[in-house]
């Protein structure tokens, strides 16, 4: 990888002033399982590191009458430890022991998982995240394309979101807090995934002199959340795709529902035909049936991952077949 | 094509070390002028900085550059070489060691990262001819074949058991679902594991 400087500030306020303006003056480094990799493949060229792990502000998992409280810097081990979140937030839990390696588990972070690359191999071989090959068009329609995504793929973005944490936080309706020099601002997690329009931009909202501090989940007392994971391997892979689930019940009627994929489009994908044929409904096999059917209602597979269609519908029936068993 | 005698004493090892300490000369003027630049936080490199690492109880003090990760580090500049690089990205577990405790892959974490803790290698667990109960468990399961994986599975069935004493075949194989043996011998490797745990309760210190 390229010589960088190293620094390692102690507050929050010391990290942001440490940043540049562009993506190449610094990168911030968390668990660094995935941004060391990106430097060794010179996607990244930073010439400085900010070392989040000195900031005890950016730890912690913290539950009050408002919410869970996840600083940024939270590993994926000490959340899947947390019982709290075990408790009231299965559908994170799943998600964290969805990452199968220990060594990932605990050196990647929760705030690293919402900001980590994309894994579309063309992004990862140089082609820039809109995979542009030399006449300026995106590779991906008629290149090898089994992994990208089959909604909200009409271009110029084609890869999937990699975040394993996003469509469960989304589901769960979770906010972010971003700090830069000029302040603090909260964002819902569903806001802070974007599909990026122009080659510059990034798949989420955040400045290169900005940090992702901590994330607020609501309470989830009553609330049913789930989330299945279909991989090829059980082990070290990413999923093919992804179903997580939170549903508000008056007695066994849905009375609202969220229902999110993971790594079926470019930001954590809200099946809102799943959702809606879902509330006022009865929790029953016919009424879970339907909603796995709704939520893949209008994809656009490519010419290669037809077959994530089936995964994604089969994801989201699990999962509601999970939380229609939860007690609450 | 005629051969080539290797050069006596010459080692590749050895030469990057020897390259590493010609740069850190150029480097040094390069830190002092950032250094003054951030009074508030100190900042270091692109050259060579001080780096303190114990590694299996011994403190070493290195120059690094920033860059160095900690499994270059460990193979280049301190000689333990138990811990091997294959895919250098985080996804194969062949580097695994354990730092504060925990298995972590060498690779993906800087060396400037894993000051002020605890390294443990696979280098700590023989001692002339005493062997730590996974050595010997992993030799008597045949949990190896071509051996490159071994030093990662080792230390990664060592923090595991170090949470895990009593585990059943199942959580065995989660974890140490970050590790890849190419060869296939997992379920020696499952088996080793699961004698280890029996003889580690047994004996009065593991």
């Amino acid at each position: 990888m390229q010589a960088f400087e190293y620094a390692r500030p102690s507050t929050v306020q010391e990290a942001v002033s440490l940043l540049g303006n562009s993506w190449e003056d610094a990168n911030l480094l968390a668990g660094g399982t995935d941004l060391l990799s990106l430097m060794k493949d010179y996607i990244h060229t930073p010439k400085r590191l900010v070392s989040l792990k000195g900031i005890k502000e950016l730890e912690g998992i913290r539950k009050s009458a408002g919410g869970l409280r996840i600083g940024a810097l939270v590993t994926l081990e000490e959340l899947l430890r947390n019982p709290d979140v075990r408790k009231e937030y299965p559908s994170l839990a799943a998600a964290a022991r969805g990452v199968a390696s220990p060594q990932m588990r605990n050196m990647g972070t929760v705030g690293g998982d919402l900001c980590q690359r994309p894994r579309c191999w063309y992004f990862r071989l140089g082609f820039g995240l809109l995979a542009k090959g030399p006449n300026g068009e995106s590779l991906v329609p008629s290149g090898d394309n089994r992994y990208h995504a089959i909604f909200n793929n009409r271009g110029p973005a084609y890869f999937v979101s990699a975040s394993s944490f996003g469509p469960p936080l989304v589901a769960l309706g979770a906010t972010v807090n971003l700090v830069s020099p000029s302040g603090t601002r909260e964002l819902p997690v569903e806001k802070f995934f974007v599909a990026p329009a122009t080659e510059n931009a990034r798949e989420n909202v955040l400045a290169p002199n900005e940090i992702l501090t901590e994330i607020l989940v609501p309470p989830a007392a009553g609330v049913r959340n789930a989330t299945y994971e279909v991989r090829q391997k059980m082990a070290l892979d990413y999923p093919l795709a992804t179903a997580s689930v939170a549903l508000r019940m008056r007695g066994n009627t849905v009375a609202s529902a969220r229902i999110v994929l993971g790594h079926v489009a470019p930001v954590p994908w809200r099946a809102q035909a799943a959702e809606k044929a879902l509330t006022g409904k009865t929790l029953n096999a016919a009424a879970i049936e339907e909603a796995a059917k709704a939520a893949v209602q209008g994809a656009t597979p490519l010419s290669m991952n037809g077959y994530k269609v089936q995964l994604a519908s089969v994801a989201v029936k699990r999962a509601l077949e999970e939380a229609a068993q939860a007690r609450t | 094509m005629k051969k080539k005698k290797p050069e006596p004493g010459v080692t590749r090892r050895g030469f990057i070390r020897g390259v590493g300490l010609g740069s850190g000369v150029a480097g040094a003027g390069i830190l002092e002028t950032e250094a003054a630049a951030a009074p508030a936080v100190q900042v270091v490199g692109p050259g060579p900085a001080q780096v303190t690492l114990k590694v299996n109880g011994k403190q070493h003090t290195l120059n690094l550059e920033p860059r160095v990760t900690l499994l270059d580090a460990l193979r280049d500049h301190l000689n333990y070489t138990g811990a091997k690089k294959v895919c250098d990205r985080a996804s194969c577990g062949a580097c695994t060691v354990i730092v504060g405790g925990k298995a972590v892959y060498a690779c993906n974490m800087l060396a400037i990262e894993a000051q002020g803790q605890d390294i443990q290698t696979v280098e700590s667990l023989s001692s002339g001819n005493k062997y730590h109960p996974l050595i010997t468990a992993f030799v008597e399961n045949d949990a190896q074949q071509c051996g490159f994986c071994t030093p990662g599975f080792v230390m990664a069935a060592k923090a595991f058991l170090e949470q895990n004493p009593n585990p059943t075949y199942e959580e065995v194989k989660a974890g140490l679902g970050g590790n890849l043996c190419r060869c296939g011998t997992y379920i020696g490797l499952r088996n080793a594991v699961l004698q280890a745990a029996k003889q580690m309760k047994g004996a009065a210190n593991g």
